[in-house]
């Protein structure tokens, strides 16, 4: 057997997963607690307001890194998703189910700031934006894949459904993305982007955009293990290696009843 | 054609629930009266100035297209999981593929077909000129194939549970957006006086990537549906 | 088929250490056995013991979680090398018991020397062939099922419960079904909750397991 297989099957081991995950989870919290410290302090502190939006720029260090993430996420749904279909992965399945809600979240706070920062910039709280619009697509499709999974009393088939869903939804967000530009174009409806195209951003902006990057990353594996574990735990209840970690408790009843 | 071959599975699945459509000829109409009534929704809700209700017509069509599709979704795999006929059509060995595309096909010429048609109706009725008409048509062909290929493969997934209700929506309509976007905008660039054709390609293109992929999909989801 | 040219056949369906589990729930196994062309295998077991889940993981319509489902021939790629009879049956209530075999024909093909109207008067169900099967009763849609089995080439029977919902007239069809399929070396296997006695010459019968690790 190739090495990386192996690799891939013993920790798809829920026990061993569970282990390894409750190891790694508190590096990637002082993570992610760390980094998003440094870039939230250089982003709305240190980095400069912008000449035409003022200090509502620096909703930037939150409304960007989010928005990246909830893309990323749904990707790494997907990617789980094939892995639970194509290999059975009990393990990929957990953690596809998992990050769908975190992947929400950052899609909510997505939408949340855009409007907090479309408000000082374009007068109003929501505006029919390419961006935004695919962001809030976007928001659907995570409502579709948690949706769907959670009709399922068997979560095993709910799973499967659920990953077949991400991975449409996967194959069609550029066809949306790219539907919901050519509309805004055709309609010619804002004017002002909240981010231009331009690339050319200043070091002392950019900085803490990319901490906040890393640092939404951190973030997302950390919760992600957390969020996993848990349902590892739940899902393997039954079995002897969850028994064993909890010798506590039958020990204490049985204390009270003799 | 000999009997059990991929063909007579196909044509045989068609004729099959094209019969049973038939018995319950009642219901085939209820997507085109709910169609109807929605359309008179709008003059009722918006006024019947023509000027109003003829720059909304388009999208006003393609979105009654898009929510009527959904009432015959539900039926389209339920009864198969059900009387035990999703699980024949696995283990016959025949190509799912096909299988799926049957399903597609029917949803089609059941649900789609009739909206394209009455569609154009609706469009002059609220004040279209015909060369916007005439676009909707085009457009409409390609695109409501594409909406019985998602509805398809959302039935399919949606297939074993008791009741899908407003999941099946859920599922559907973000996924229908670029269809719904590209198939207005081409009837509103006629409309302002520009050319439909780049949207009307993308249309196209979409219509035949769909075709050659969604059965696959489709196909997986029933597979699902009967573990 | 003679009796040791069959012993010498190679099993149509064996398997090998075969569990399953719903979730994190046990259903059954391991199970092993196997069936060899005239053979009529009975799986016995109560209500809930994971007779069905056995038959659909043997369908392929299920995946086992552990061990291994093999056939011996090697025409199973194509369709209609097995036909599988579940609790309800595959057919249309709105269609008539012969509308409905006209599909299941098409899918699987057609079985030399039968025929929809004789195999639907083998089942009893003469006079009843265009009736919508929701005006049949319980009994009458089972032998149209039946009469669907019949028709299929298939070697090998996967069949749920063939028993349940038939009057005595309809257990002897069962059993006529069974002896005349394993005696032109076709195999079957079906499952009882144990109070059936199939009157079938090659029947061999056992019990559903449930002791995984």
């Amino acid at each position: 057997m190739h090495p990386l297989w192996l690799w891939f099957h013993k920790t798809g081991s829920p026990p061993l997963f569970y282990r390894l995950a409750g190891r790694l989870m508190p590096w990637f919290w002082a993570l992610a607690l760390i980094i998003g410290a440094v870039g939230l302090y250089l982003g709305l502190a240190r980095a400069p307001a912008d000449y035409l939006q003022g200090e509502s720029v620096r909703i930037m260090y939150i409304h960007v890194p989010s928005a990246w993430m909830s893309m990323f996420i749904f990707a790494f749904m997907a990617f789980c998703g094939a892995l639970a279909l194509i290999w059975h992965v009990k393990i990929s399945e957990v953690l596809m189910i998992s990050a769908a809600p975190i992947g929400m979240g950052f899609t909510v706070i997505t939408l949340i700031t855009g409007s907090l920062w479309g408000r000082p910039t374009w007068g109003t709280y929501w505006e029919w934006d390419a961006r935004m619009t695919s962001e809030l697509v976007l928001l659907f499709l995570y409502f579709g894949v948690i949706g769907l999974y959670s009709a399922f009393d068997d979560r095993r088939k709910g799973a499967r459904a659920a990953a077949i869903l991400a991975l449409i939804g996967l194959v069609n967000l550029p066809i949306i993305h790219y539907s919901v530009e050519w509309w805004n174009t055709l309609h010619q409806g804002s004017s002002i982007k909240l981010l231009s195209g331009k690339s050319t951003i200043h070091p002392s902006m950019l900085w803490p955009l990319l901490l906040m990057a890393v640092a939404t990353k951190c973030w997302f594996v950390a919760s992600l293990l957390n969020r996993a574990r848990t349902d590892v735990l739940e899902m393997e209840s039954g079995k002897d290696w969850v028994q064993q970690m909890l010798p506590a408790e039958p020990a204490a009843t049985s204390g009270q009843t003799s | 054609m000999r009997n059990g071959s991929a063909g007579t599975a196909f044509w045989g699945l068609l004729a099959r629930d094209g019969m049973g459509l038939w018995r319950r000829r009642g219901e085939l109409l209820s997507p085109l009266i709910f169609a109807l009534i929605v359309a008179t929704l709008f003059p009722l809700a918006l006024g019947p100035e023509s000027t109003r209700l003829s720059s909304v017509a388009g999208g006003v069509c393609w979105v009654i297209v898009l929510l009527a599709g959904q009432l015959s979704l539900d039926a389209l795999f339920r009864s198969d999981a059900e009387d035990g006929s999703l699980d024949a059509m696995l283990v016959s060995g025949q190509p799912l593929y096909l299988l799926a595309l049957a399903k597609i096909l029917l949803h089609w010429l059941s649900t789609g077909l009739p909206l394209l048609l009455v569609a154009p109706v609706i469009a002059l009725a609220l004040g279209m000129p015909p060369s916007g008409v005439a676009t909707l048509i085009f457009a409409l062909l390609l695109g409501t194939p594409q909406l019985s290929v998602i509805g398809a493969c959302a039935a399919a997934l949606t297939a074993s549970l008791r009741r899908s209700g407003i999941l099946l929506a859920l599922i559907v309509l973000p996924l229908a957006v670029p269809v719904l976007i590209f198939g207005a905008g081409a009837v509103e660039a006629v409309l302002v006086g520009g050319q439909a054709s780049q949207a009307l390609l993308l249309l196209a293109a979409g219509a035949v990537l769909s075709l050659a992929f969604g059965p696959l999909v489709c196909a997986s989801a029933m597979r699902m549906s009967a573990s | 088929m003679s009796e040791p040219a069959a012993q010498l056949a190679p099993p149509l369906l064996a398997t090998e250490g075969l569990c399953f589990m719903r979730g994190e729930e046990p259903v059954f196994g391991p199970m092993s056995f196997s069936l060899k062309p005239g053979e009529v295998l009975m799986i016995e077991g109560a209500n809930g013991s994971g007779k069905t889940s056995l038959l659909r993981v043997l369908a392929g319509l299920l995946e086992a979680s552990a061990g291994s489902v093999s056939h011996g021939s090697d025409d199973r790629s194509g369709p209609g090398w097995q036909v599988y009879l579940g609790h309800n049956g595959g057919m249309k209530a709105d269609l008539s018991a012969s509308e409905n075999l006209r599909f299941a024909t098409r899918l699987t093909g057609l079985r030399k020397g039968t025929s929809i109207a004789s195999s639907l008067k083998s089942a009893g169900l003469e006079g009843f062939e265009d009736t919508p099967l929701r005006f049949l009763s319980a009994g009458q849609r089972k032998r149209a099922a039946l009469a669907g089995v019949l028709l299929a080439p298939a070697a090998l029977w996967l069949l749920d419960e063939p028993y349940a919902n038939l009057d005595q007239n309809g257990q002897i069809l069962v059993d006529r079904l069974l002896e005349t399929h394993s005696s032109r070396g076709g195999a079957a296997l079906i499952t009882s909750h144990g109070l059936i006695r199939p009157a079938v010459t090659r029947l061999s019968r056992i019990p559903m397991a449930c002791n995984h690790a």
